[in-house]
């Protein structure tokens, strides 16, 4: 969705005038704001650094203060990058994360040394797992110090090497602000990932006038964009004659803001879609063609679809095994035509037959292109149909059991715009909120898919209010086992009067364990029952949210409404029915043809 | 309890089930003739920028990964700026495709490329054997055109450079006299004649390497 992108034009205007002086003093106390419309060169490395930022168009940054991150954060106060204090660094990475996955534009997040920088390594882990643009600047102790066991130090680099896609260790007062404008860059361009400048004191608090250079990656970094015409032309004609198609979108759909040319591609040659979870929101659920989502717990439908296919039009997916289940029974009949702009995906975990690599929308289109007659498959999609019906997410509410988690769900959704904007936690809830909600945009779904870190979800909604357009609400369906997690955040959101609206669905437990328990374990709750929880609500009074509780079917819709029309973070303790389960559910490594409807299935 | 917590629907048994199936690289088999991918060792050779840290994100990319490594050395190259990793690996084909693929993806990697089966090889070993019988020792050095490098009342050492198999007949042959101690650098490589070992290649041929990685009988070291 480029609307949300930040135009770079527009953030230019917004510096030009904030260097003229302001009648409004800032809350901070104020300053001695230049008077120029030019930006003031920069003087220290530290410096340099924001211009950087500023540079990209950077509006808004997650962070933590701290020792050996301080001058980055003085040079900051004259900035008008809004800075956003966090509860925890964790939760400065998963609101970045968050906050570019729904604006398209790295988010950046700060951190000093030391425990700083380790606290952000799960939502850098989370951001490369799911190809998130994050940026992370962490201070390091100075340069002389470094290896020698100094105070607060960590070998930054060194830790988060493997879950970032490429980190740098500054060290040139006049390369810094380039390093971070490079970095910004590498976030976005190809296939989008963290990336992390360790900055150590001495470096940004040197002297220099070098302004650093325009965002630009490195001469080594090699993006395909266009796939090769004869394997399209190969992978066209395998289209045109499929009776069985389908597509997956993959996350890479949403990315590559490919989900409209995709979109246009099935419904001109009618093949059913299904999505991944990182791709939701690719293709509009409520239309004919959606059979949602596959895996684990997909839809029987998907599942089915995927299993049975003759031709598969993957665009933007890894095949994670949460996707696939066991490779060997996973599309076995279908022919993949693989489009990726990562040439490492491809054949990876599932052989393509034809592999498009290239950027999601350049690629469909050339397919569009070459694609002259659509696949003869009414049967295909009766057949598809057919199984809608016969695999309905449909499930009871009886009145005389607690409130069942799909109708939380389900109500949510019902009473926001088709824009609002979901994160979740991790666990059964997680699953509830992408099976029975509706996605129709993309960018509106905002989760921890490949690491599936609990905590993700409310720092995630603290990124996407500030990503997110006015009009679009922030929900957040959130576990109370991941809840606990990171609440502090309600502080932030608190202070920030950011409207989010929490719905922590509590069934005090460790829900998706003790499931599993019960199928895998012979139902031996081991460390997953909780049997209590604080009252979230009272809680969230505490840090000076609303705070609101449902026990029964009739105070949802009001309980909801009245929480989305608070105009500031509010919290909804729903007491759902302890004992609900996630189904359809395909166990790890198992055959998603054979996907299972009640426990005894599996 | 449980039962009612599930979904309606035809049960697994009463489903319609697909007659296919992959192997465990992903590839689609013919369960009657299913083509086994054997491993096979072939050469790696990246160039790299000459930067701190290289090695490390190499290195440390191939135990995440669980790639099979037999040895890897790392030089400098006529370029200041750029030196050259070579690989020994041992995978079937996908574990060598994904190899490149993900080597080329970090950032300070220039080219990356496997070399032809008749590529030029070379391993270097120092060897410190007994010297309680000095001409015996000395006709061996002298079969395998080892280089006598120190030499003491009780011990001689030798530098034997050639092709892996050369040197591990020659340690073999040597181990009579008992080793005391042994250092080897791994294998270096290079491409012959005209062939470029590993220069920057155009983004286009990524494309068309992307999935056919042809299957060539591995040659004999040399
Ligand atoms: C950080 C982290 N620790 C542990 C896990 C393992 N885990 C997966 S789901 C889950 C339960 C989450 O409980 P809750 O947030 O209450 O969600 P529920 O399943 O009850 O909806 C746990 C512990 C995890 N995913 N992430
Ligand atoms: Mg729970």
């Amino acid at each position: 969705m480029s609307e949300r992108a930040a135009p770079v034009t527009a953030t230019e205007e917004q510096r030009d005038d904030q260097e003229t002086p302001s009648e409004e003093p800032s809350e901070a106390d104020d300053t001695e704001s230049a008077t120029d419309a030019e930006p003031t060169p920069v003087t220290t490395g530290a410096e340099s650094v924001v211009r950087a930022l500023e540079n990209a168009g950077v509006e808004h940054a997650f962070g933590v203060q701290g020792g050996a991150i301080m001058p980055v954060y003085d040079a900051l106060y004259d900035s008008e990058i809004h800075h956003v204090t966090m509860a925890h660094e964790q939760g400065a990475s998963h609101a970045a994360d968050a906050y570019g996955i729904v604006s398209g534009e790295p988010g950046i997040c700060l951190a000093t040394s030391g425990p700083g920088a380790t606290n952000l390594v799960t939502g850098l882990a989370d951001a490369d797992m799911d190809s998130d643009p994050v940026v992370a600047l962490t201070g390091q102790v100075p340069t002389e110090f470094v290896g020698n066991d100094a105070f607060q130090e960590t070998d930054t680099t060194g830790v988060t090497m493997p879950v970032t896609k490429t980190n740098t260790f500054s060290s040139e007062p006049d390369r810094v602000g380039s390093d971070v404008s490079e970095a910004f860059a590498l976030a976005s361009e190809g296939r989008p990932g963290p990336t992390l400048v360790d900055l150590p004191k001495d470096v940004t608090n040197a002297e220099t006038d070098r302004e650093p250079d325009e965002p630009r990656t490195p001469d080594t970094y090699d993006v395909q964009e266009r796939a090769d015409p004869e394997i399209v032309a190969a992978a066209a004609e395998r289209v045109e004659n499929a009776s069985r198609p389908i597509m997956l979108l993959g996350g890479g759909v949403i990315k590559g803001d490919a989900a409209e040319v995709c979109r246009e591609f099935a419904i001109e040659h009618e093949i059913p879609v299904v999505t991944t979870m990182p791709g939701t929101g690719a293709f509009p659920e409520d239309h004919e063609l959606a059979l949602e989502g596959a895996g684990m717990h997909g839809t029987g439908y998907a599942n089915m679809a995927i299993t049975h296919c003759d031709t598969m039009v993957a665009v933007g997916t890894r095949f994670d095994d949460r996707l696939t289940g066991g490779i060997e029974t996973f599309a076995p009949d279908a022919e993949i035509i693989h489009v990726d702009i990562d040439p490492a995906e491809i054949s990876k975990n599932i052989h393509a037959d034809y592999p498009l690599i290239g950027d999601a929308g350049t690629v469909v289109e050339q397919l569009t292109e070459a694609v002259d007659e659509s696949p003869q498959a009414t049967k295909w999609r009766a057949q598809c149909q057919q199984w809608k019906s016969d695999y309905s997410m449909a499930y009871d509410t009886p009145e005389d059991e607690p409130v069942k988690p799909q109708f939380v769900v389900e109500a949510l959704d019902e009473a926001t715009s088709d824009r609002a904007v979901v994160t979740t936690g991790v666990g059964q809830h997680q699953m509830w909120a992408w099976q029975y909600w509706t996605y129709t945009e993309p960018r509106t779904w905002v989760s921890s898919h490949g690491l599936g870190a609990m905590g993700y979800g409310l720092p995630a909604a603290i990124g996407a209010r500030f990503a997110a357009d006015d009009d679009q609400e922030v929900v957040c369906v959130d576990g109370d086992g991941s809840f606990l997690m990171t609440l502090q955040g309600l502080s932030v959101a608190v202070r920030e009067n950011l409207d989010i609206t929490v719905a922590v669905l509590n069934n005090e437990y460790i829900g998706m364990v003790r499931q599993w328990q019960d199928a895998f374990f012979d139902g031996r709750h081991s460390a997953s029952d909780y049997g209590w929880m604080p009252e979230f609500d009272t809680l969230a009074e505490a840090f000076g949210a609303e705070g609101f509780r449902i026990d029964d079917y009739d105070e949802v819709a009001d309980t909801i409404d009245a929480a989305l029309t608070y105009d500031g973070p509010s919290v909804i303790d729903v007491h759902i029915d302890p004992q609900a389960n996630v189904y359809p559910m395909v166990p790890s490594g198992g055959d998603n043809g054979q996907f299972a409807l009640t426990e005894d299935q599996l | 309890m449980t039962d009612e917590q599930g979904l309606d629907g035809p049960a697994p048994g009463e489903r319609p089930t697909p007659s296919g199936r992959r192997n465990k690289q992903g590839i689609r088999i013919d369960p009657e003739v299913e083509a086994k991918h054997e491993p096979r060792r072939t050469v790696i050779s990246a160039l790299v920028e000459h930067e701190p840290g290289v090695l490390a994100e190499a290195s440390g990319l191939f135990s995440r990964r669980q790639f099979n490594i037999e040895s890897l050395t790392v030089g400098p190259t006529d370029d200041d700026e750029r030196a050259r990793i070579t690989l020994v690996v041992e995978e079937p084909d996908p574990g060598i495709d994904q190899i490149k693929k993900q080597l080329r993806k970090l950032i300070p990697v220039i080219a990356v490329r496997e070399l032809e089966p008749d590529a030029m090889r070379r391993e270097l070993a120092l060897v410190k054997v007994n010297a309680e019988r000095p001409d015996q020792v000395a006709a061996v050095a002298d079969m395998y055109d080892a280089k006598t490098v120190d030499s003491s009342p009780e011990t001689a050492t030798f530098e034997i450079t050639g092709a892996r198999q050369k040197i591990e007949a020659a340690i073999e042959t040597f181990s009579q006299f008992g080793i005391r101690e042994i250092a080897r650098t791994g294998t270096t490589a290079l491409a012959r004649g005209t062939d470029d070992t590993a220069a920057p290649a155009p983004a286009e041929s990524t494309a068309n390497e992307a999935n056919n990685t042809p299957y060539t009988q591995p040659a004999d070291d040399d």
